[in-house]
């Protein structure tokens, strides 16, 4: 129950699509979304194989609640090896496109090799077939997503797609679905262009069933009205995440041209309540937008002030879509120095038009803004762009340029690390495994800083919780407990399918009462976390198996050696030496990050021991 | 009191809650292809609106019906389709102007809202209030109220 039992499997070398049924003891292990589709990847594809090559492995996957009245129940994730850092990649996203993958009647599609010609992947109830994407090839997301509906008749059919940012392997690039939700990071997008897939439609009336319908609807009431009362959720609905900015600067901990520095001068510019303040008569921020089964709604519809230079002859971009939250904010603003808010949202639309991460983009461009500064790149190189921090053209040029895979953006498409190595400053790279930081300082946020380093899919701030440890004390004391807590908690999390922001409210405890009363056997919070750490451990082995070291549980010098210029970590470093440590022991890994035997026993993750595992 | 579903599309987020209710309802699945209730999104979901039958006093879907399968629910007013005497003719989805009565190809009959035999299910999840079951009398009365403290702001 909960499930639909079924599994797609979609051989892009044959150009066939086949049923299967789900494997319900991996479901008992690994729960569902990024979980069971990590067990799911292990089983059909080597680790060791490159991330752009028809031998990687494509999985999108629901979980056992999705589609179901829990809140935030839509939610899917994408898994496979990323291109961005050679490590095992799991990016979900929000929208309707994962739920109505699953009223089609799959919980799993797994996507193998690599089509002669570009194709579409439609799937409408159980049947599944792929089709002709010639002439969709080289189109925006916006684009196709409105074409496919259009040629199939239904406005009710979901799309997911990638954009010429996919198509021509920018390494950051995601996939979109619903105009402007994305499975956003570590380059998932540019595996899809990879294999030829241009996009995947889904939609369905294959309803889902849970076990106890009764129960179920009486503890979704009180876990819904649990995150009414929530003050955590109050503000995600009112101010979105975009409120974090103001924290981040109070604190000291908000990254600033490239992470040299930590507060931004220009951040009442850009900040929540900037979005509110009206320019020509109009607000940025018009309402606020739910995804799939969600009671928060956190989502932003802002517009671009039609006056702003990068629309003001445009009109194609006069329309609504997705507005700003802290993340691109961040990425936008203060990381490149830029305090122009119709700049940042046009960077917005560029990176869901096109299909980009906009984390790994905006730091990307920091690096390069860098670069620029220090003379390595210079303004013949750049199409004429004067690519200096704070310079608002630069962002709304260059988002666009990578979006094309045109000039300077091809550059840019490399990501920080493999442009900031190509131009001989491999250091001014602010990533962990080839992907960039979050907008939070590793400096002033510690324990963020062990989460980053230690994070399967490359800096993250997703993977973990040490917010409240690391607001309360600027040292690396105490935070290994909680950031490996908290990483076994979120991976639980996700595997049910639906949104972190629920665990505002929400504990595990209160997740378990929800899949117990949907899905076969006795659900506890103690199971929740076990497979938590199991399915940790398990996208861990993946990255050893694709050659990853405890060398590259790292952060880069600007963190471990450069003191924070100002705030409340001022003259401090990353004390990454003393946590990491602490870390693998509370892991049972060996010094060398090596997951041990008895773990793997516990866990029962012994089939993939390492070789080298004592 | 005679109740009826006021419908608030300035305050849906699109979450959907209410179409999964309905089918978890009427189909014992969580199925939103199969709700009676629809939200449709427009300008990149700038704009949510919620969709249902309005339980029209003469219902074109009642008249047309050849074998006399649809009747009023005299609780709730709702018209409601027997199951029993309903051969899927479809002759009501065309004759209904809003298009809120629907073939269901599962069934071979037609669905539409019958508000839950006077209990429904949209309302009582819509966590933003945007679906209420309210009293009959006030309907657009919120909306009177609004346009009459406007014509106040020119003073």
């Amino acid at each position: 129950m909960g499930w639909q039992q079924k599994v797609l499997r979609v051989d892009l070398n044959a150009g066939t699509c086949t049923t299967e049924p789900l494997n319900m003891e991996w479901a008992a292990q690994y729960i569902g979304t990024r979980g069971l589709a990590t067990r799911y990847l292990m089983e059909n594809m080597d680790p060791a194989v490159d991330a752009l090559s028809p031998e990687n492995v494509l999985i999108f996957a629901t979980g056992p609640l999705g589609g179901t009245l829990t809140s935030t129940s839509g939610r899917y994730a994408v898994v496979t090896k990323g291109p961005l850092t050679g490590a095992i990649a799991c990016s979900n996203s929000g929208g309707k496109f994962g739920a109505e993958l699953k009223f089609s009647g799959y919980d799993l599609m797994i996507v193998t090799g690599k089509s002669e010609r570009p194709v579409y992947l439609l799937i409408e109830d159980d049947e599944a077939k792929l089709i002709n994407a010639e002439d969709l090839w080289g189109r925006t997301v916006w684009d196709t997503e409105e074409t496919i509906k259009a040629r199939h008749h239904s406005e009710d059919m979901k799309v997911a797609s990638i954009g010429v940012a996919g198509e021509r392997g920018v390494y950051y690039a995601c996939i979109v679905n619903d105009l402007h939700r994305a499975a956003g990071r570590s380059g998932v997008g540019a595996v899809m262009g990879s294999k030829n897939l241009k996009a995947v439609a889904a939609r369905g009336s294959r309803g889902i069933r849970v076990k106890d319908p009764l129960r179920f609807m009486k503890v979704v009431e009180e876990k819904n009205q649990k995150l009414v009362d929530d003050p955590g959720r109050r503000s995600l609905t009112k101010s979105g995440t975009l409120s974090m900015m103001n924290v981040m600067q109070e604190f000291g901990g908000l990254p600033t041209n490239n992470f040299r520095d930590v507060q931004f001068d220009g951040v009442a510019k850009v900040n929540h309540k900037a979005v509110r303040e009206k320019r020509h008569g109009h607000r940025n921020l018009l309402t606020n937008k739910a995804c799939f089964g969600c009671t928060i709604a956190c989502g932003r519809i802002a517009h671009i002030d039609k006056n702003h230079f990068s629309v003001v002859n445009r009109k194609e971009y006069w329309h609504a879509s997705g507005g700003l939250e802290y993340e691109t904010a961040f990425a936008f603003g203060p990381v490149v120095g830029v305090d122009d808010l119709d700049a940042l949202t046009f960077a917005g639309y560029m990176m869901n038009e096109h299909g980009m991460d906009p984390i790994s983009f905006g730091v990307t461009l920091a690096a390069a803004m860098e670069l620029y500064e220090l003379g390595v790149i210079t303004r013949e190189q750049t199409d004429g762009i004067d690519l200096r921090f704070g310079n608002a053209e630069a962002l709304t040029v260059m988002s666009e340029k990578t979006g094309k895979y045109e000039g300077f953006g091809r550059e840019l498409a490399l990501g920080s690390k493999r442009l900031c190595e190509k131009y001989g400053h491999p250091e001014l790279a602010m990533v962990v495994k080839g992907q960039e930081f979050a907008g939070y300082d590793s400096r002033a946020l510690q324990g963020m800083g062990l989460g980053y380093a230690t994070g399967n899919r490359g800096a993250c701030h997703l993977r973990h919780d040490t917010f409240a440890e690391d607001m309360e004390d600027v040292s690396g004391k105490g935070k290994a407990q909680p950031c490996k807590d908290s990483q076994d908690n979120v991976a639980a999390i996700d595997s049910v399918g639906i949104c972190l922001f629920t665990a505002s409210a929400w504990d595990l405890g209160d997740l378990a009462d929800q899949m117990d009363a949907a899905c076969e056997g006795t659900w506890t919070a103690e199971r929740l976390r076990e497979a938590g750490e199991r399915i940790w451990n398990l996208e861990r082995l993946f990255n050893m198996k694709a050659g990853l070291t405890a060398a590259d549980d790292t952060l880069p010098p600007r963190m471990l050696k450069d003191p924070a210029p100002t705030g409340m970590a001022k003259g401090k470093v990353n004390e990454l030496d003393v946590m990491l440590p602490e870390y693998y022991a509370l892991r049972e890994w060996s010094v060398d990050g090596v997951p041990t035997r008895a773990l793997l026993q516990r866990l029962d993750l012994e089939a993939f021991a390492l070789a080298d595992s004592a | 009191m005679f109740r009826s579903l006021h419908i608030d599309p300035a305050k849906c987020t699109g979450c959907l809650q209410c179409e999964l209710a309905c089918s978890l309802e009427h189909t014992g699945e969580f199925n939103p292809a199969r709700s009676r209730i629809r939200v449709f999104e427009f300008e990149h979901g700038l704009r949510n609106i919620p969709y249902t039958c309005t339980q029209c006093d003469e219902a074109w879907c009642l008249h047309a019906c050849p074998v006399g399968a649809i009747g009023v629910d005299t609780l709730s007013g709702a018209k409601d389709v027997s199951a029993a005497v309903c051969v899927g003719c479809k002759v009501c989805v065309g004759a209904c102007p809003f298009g809120t009565i629907n073939f269901n190809p599962d069934s071979g009959k037609v669905d539409k809202c019958d508000l839950c035999g006077g209990d429904p299910k949209c309302a009582e999840v819509c966590p933003t209030d945007a679906i209420i079951y309210g009293d009959a009398d006030w309907s657009g009365l919120d909306k009177m109220r609004q346009s009459a403290a406007m014509s106040l702001m020119g003073r």
